[in-house]
């Protein structure tokens, strides 16, 4: 069996960091990635369960990862050597237990949610956010009985999805991936999972126009959430700024109302709120904007185009960026991050609480997110996957992921 | 020796290749045997003493009016408004017509002892002028004279304080224009009447009139049944605008219309060749071409812009008439038919045109794309009485550039309609529906054409509309040389040669059409038979 592993080593981080400013994931041949026999590791507990990975896609913080452009803020949140791979959909060849404790026969698929929260590395008490729910939340995240870590896929005790061995589960990650979902979709769920919380964490009120910044993974799944369960009770007029065509046509089909390049974005936000120019920037712009990329530049936009007090939502993960913060301050707006996922309370008339990732089940299928999986590779292919990753919008894709169903490998 | 009419070349072998012009370029184009090209006719003679023609209009007016000097006194309220940028073009030399008119008008008044007056430019939706052109059009002294007291005004219909409604017409059209005409004693308009669209009640019921009343004769619908609008008679946008001059009239508001014409004496000395014939080219016309071609190609396209927009015609006046307004546009329409029209014997299977690098809308700035689209389906194939120059499901061809540019000063909504309507339809009945009272309201247009030098919010839809003619007439349009994005957005095609693009249009019309250009400018108007 054949793992991809990423090891502590400064010189190929450097040389990746380096490459990546060719594009991004042009540096997967001489950084810190390599291919390696490998195994399934060792459980961490009776309550972990082996995961055989069939498909894992390659995020966005992967790339920043691999590209050696990740902000040194998760520097203490990993641990070496690590096998990426954080949106899995696997079998669990040998059964186990699900998130709320209901048995899973040998064979069920399964997805994770990868964040390694309290009730993963065996703390009692949970902290305060993983004790509501808030696992994304978790203050532990470097204690209990696992190597520090914030998600699978950058903890070196459980393995990760881009691997023809077994990863180890938590029962609290696990969720069981009805037979009606695809393993592309299913492969979706935990990009899908993140939108889902974003989308719901944002306070989107009846009438307001939202922007989205970006039409990436993120982005088009934002998109989809907020059609699917903001829409129903706060009808709201959604911009997207896309960069490519395939994605303009995504987002199309996903439910945006103006789909546009994104040097438009702006004016199409103007043109939908109404708004008065002030200071280069929207006196009343959109009332919401999510910023699916996290550069500079996109958060510089989003804060041009939100109008006073409103909220702009980080959804894409930012790294160390300049900004001029002056219009946050002058225009009491809100900037908040949304990570990963936890309990959500959806609008409608029971009020009930549901997981991020449960309603991220429904939504891939509801919307159908498996067709944004635009290519499939082997691990031996992983610098055509991680370069085709990396420049995923301009080569018409959306998400790339590894195929670890056929050890003779594939592509599409 | 007397001017020469227009003329319908015949091509044949040895004919040498046609200009076209091409935005900020030009181009020789050598066109299929039995092809026609249609030549403007030459500059009539222009006025003697345009001071003394000016003094006799206004001591002579037609119709039932009275002399000038016997509408003013001491106490009254005169208001005097005049054309704005969009016309003449290329804007004329010094003195403008507008600053000898007005000088006289303003002489009779200080005789008369009227120390009431104020000028006001009828703008309509256009953008605001800038200090140097109003200094261009009405001259130093009056400028200063007027405007640091706040007497020199510019249209603003979009202040609600300063409009006033006066009714409707019979068919329910709103008529409001601007209070200060509206009720002062005398209201003296001064036009210049480039084309045959011009003057006569649309002066003061389209040039001083709000949204509200524009919108009514500003559509595609009365945009279709305008066959032309260079033909006030078969044009329902100057049958509206007939109907709501005579209901100011009757309104009480007193009018005193003075129109006057140009020669097509179009382009000055280096560029004279543009205006001639091409065999009749002599070795100085060809090397004023090849010298201003070479050169052009050598600048990038902003700076050739620069240089043509700075270019000032030689136009020259031909006549000046005053007194009631339709009285007096009768006689100017005629004076300008007299100057630009020439008989075409029957319709063309293909019409090429080349576009030039101004338009009314565009004077110190860019021709963006819709403007592009205005000017050659909105104007050139508008330059007709009796039938389209076109035959019907036949092709246009036009040449220019069309890059994807805009002035974001000037053209501010243009930008927005030409992201966001055009990329969702190109039927000026859908636009209209779906879009045009939101531009028409939006605070930051509103905004912009109030303060700034914006054109008003709705202005890219009124020029869109101004195609709706030509594009429910046309079987296909093609821009040669244009950029295929903005072109294709556009709706029409885009081909890189003259000859693709006739390839184009031979799939459309069959494969031996016939071809005319209408090889303007200088305008021409064509009287098809």
């Amino acid at each position: 069996m054949k793992a991809l592993v990423v090891e502590r080593n400064l010189p190929r981080f450097a040389a990746a960091r380096v490459a990546s400013l060719l594009g991004s994931g042009r540096g997967a041949g001489i950084g810190p990635l390599q291919l390696l026999d490998a195994g399934a590791p060792d459980r961490p507990g009776d309550d972990w369960y082996p995961l055989r990975p069939l498909l894992s896609g390659i995020c966005g913080s992967d790339l920043a990862t691999l590209d050696g452009r990740t902000s040194r803020y998760f520097e203490d949140l990993v641990s070496f050597p690590f096998v990426p791979g954080h949106e899995v959909v696997g079998v669990l060849d040998d059964g186990g237990t699900d998130f709320a404790g209901r048995p899973l026969a040998p064979g069920t698929r399964a997805v994770i949610e990868p964040v390694l929260g309290c009730a993963t590395r065996h703390i009692q008490p949970p902290c305060p956010r993983c004790g509501s729910g808030h696992t994304g939340l978790c203050g532990n995240l470097t204690s209990g009985d696992l190597e520090p870590g914030l998600q699978t896929g950058f903890c070196t005790d459980t393995g990760g999805g881009w691997s023809t061995a077994p990863l180890m589960a938590h029962a609290s990650q696990l969720h069981a991936v009805p037979d009606a979902l695809s393993d592309q979709d299913a492969v979706m769920i935990e990009p899908t999972a993140c939108a889902v919380h974003a989308a719901l964490s944002a306070g989107v009120a009846d009438g307001d126009v939202v922007a989205v910044v970006g039409a990436g993974t993120l982005g088009l799944a934002t998109v989809a959430a907020l059609d699917s369960l903001v829409r129903p009770t706060a009808p709201c007029t959604v911009v997207v700024g896309a960069k490519h065509a395939r994605q303009r046509e995504l987002a199309d089909e996903l439910g945006a109302d103006h789909v546009v390049p994104p040097d438009q974005l702006v004016r199409a936000v103007r043109r939908q709120s109404g708004s008065t120019v002030l200071a280069g920037r929207l006196a009343e712009g959109a009332d919401v904007v999510f910023d699916c990329v996290g550069s500079a530049a996109s958060l510089t936009e989003a804060l041009s185009m939100v109008r006073a007090r409103g909220r702009v939502v980080l959804v894409g993960m930012p790294g160390k960026v300049s900004v001029d913060l002056a219009p946050l301050w002058h225009r009491e707006l809100t900037l908040v991050g949304a990570y990963a996922y936890g309990n959500e309370t959806p609008p409608g008339p029971d009020g009930s609480e549901r997981r991020s990732f449960e309603l991220a089940v429904d939504l891939v299928g509801t919307a159908g997110l498996g067709r944004l999986v635009s290519a499939l590779y082997p691990l031996e292919r992983y610098e055509e996957a991680l370069a085709h990753a990396g420049a995923a919008g301009r080569r018409g894709a959306v998400k790339v992921a590894f195929d670890l169903r056929n050890p003779k490998g594939r592509s599409r | 020796m007397s001017p020469r009419p227009g003329f319908v070349l015949d091509v044949d072998s040895s004919t040498p290749p046609t200009l076209f012009w091409q935005g900020e370029r030009f181009t020789l184009e050598k066109l299929p045997e039995g092809s026609r090209v249609v030549y403007a006719p030459e500059p009539v003679d222009p006025l003697t003493d345009p001071q003394a023609a000016i003094r006799h209009a206004l001591l002579h007016p037609l119709g039932d009016q009275e002399p000038l000097p016997a509408l003013l006194r001491a106490g009254m309220k005169l208001t005097i408004a005049f054309d704005d940028i969009s016309l003449p073009l290329p804007p004329m030399e010094r003195p403008d017509i507008r600053q000898l008119v007005i000088e006289q008008v303003l002489d009779l008044a200080a005789e008369a002892g009227v120390d009431d007056v104020e000028l006001i430019v009828a703008l309509a939706l256009h953008r605001r002028m800038t200090e140097p052109e109003l200094r261009h059009a009405i001259g130093d002294r009056i400028y200063d004279a007027f405007a640091p007291n706040g007497l020199l005004t510019q249209h603003d219909a979009e202040d609600p304080a300063n409009l006033v409604h006066l009714g409707q017409t019979d068919l329910g059209e709103d008529v409001e224009i601007n209070r200060r005409a509206a009720e002062s004693d005398l209201l003296v308009y001064v036009n210049i009447n480039l084309v045959a669209m011009d003057g006569g009640h649309k002066s003061v019921a389209t040039g001083l009139a709000s949204y509200r009343s524009l919108r009514h004769h500003h559509n595609p619908e009365t945009m279709r049944k305008s066959r032309s609008f260079m033909d006030q008679h078969r044009s329902e946008l100057h049958s509206a605008n007939w109907r709501m001059g005579r209901l100011i009239r009757d309104s009480g508001v007193k009018v005193f219309q003075i129109e006057t014409t140009l020669n097509n004496d179009t382009f000055p000395g280096a560029f004279q060749f543009l205006q001639k014939r091409e065999w009749e080219w002599k070795a100085k016309d060809r090397l004023a071409y090849v010298a201003a071609s070479s050169a052009l190609d050598r600048v990038p396209p902003r700076h050739a812009r620069r240089i043509f927009h700075s270019v000032k015609a030689p136009h020259r006046m031909t006549s000046v008439q005053a007194g009631e307004v339709e009285a007096v546009h009768a006689v100017t329409t005629e004076n300008v038919w007299a100057q630009q029209g020439v008989v075409v014997e029957g319709q063309t299977d293909i019409l090429t045109m080349g576009l030039p690098y101004i338009s009314p809308y565009n004077v110190n700035s860019i021709l963006n794309p819709i403007l592009v689209a205005c000017l050659g389906l909105g104007y050139f194939f508008n330059l007709y009485r009796g039938k389209p120059l076109v035959r019907e499901g036949g092709v246009v061809i036009m040449t220019h550039p069309t890059p994807w540019e805009f002035n974001p000063v000037h053209h501010p909504s243009y930008i927005d309609f030409f992201e966001q309507v055009l990329s969702e339809t190109t039927d000026p009945n859908v636009m209209s529906e779906r879009f045009e009272a939101g531009f028409a309201t939006d605070p930051w247009y509103v905004h912009l054409y109030r303060t700034g030098h914006a054109y008003h919010g709705v202005h890219p839809f009124y020029m869109w509309y101004w195609c709706a003619h030509a594009l429910a007439h046309l079987g296909a349009v093609v821009i040669v040389g244009g950029d295929p994005k903005a072109v294709h957005r556009l709706g029409f095609r885009a081909a890189s040669t003259m000859a693709d693009a006739l390839e184009m249009a031979r799939d459309v019309v069959g494969t031996s059409p016939t071809l005319t250009h209408l090889h303007t400018p200088p305008i021409l108007m064509a009287d098809v038979q």
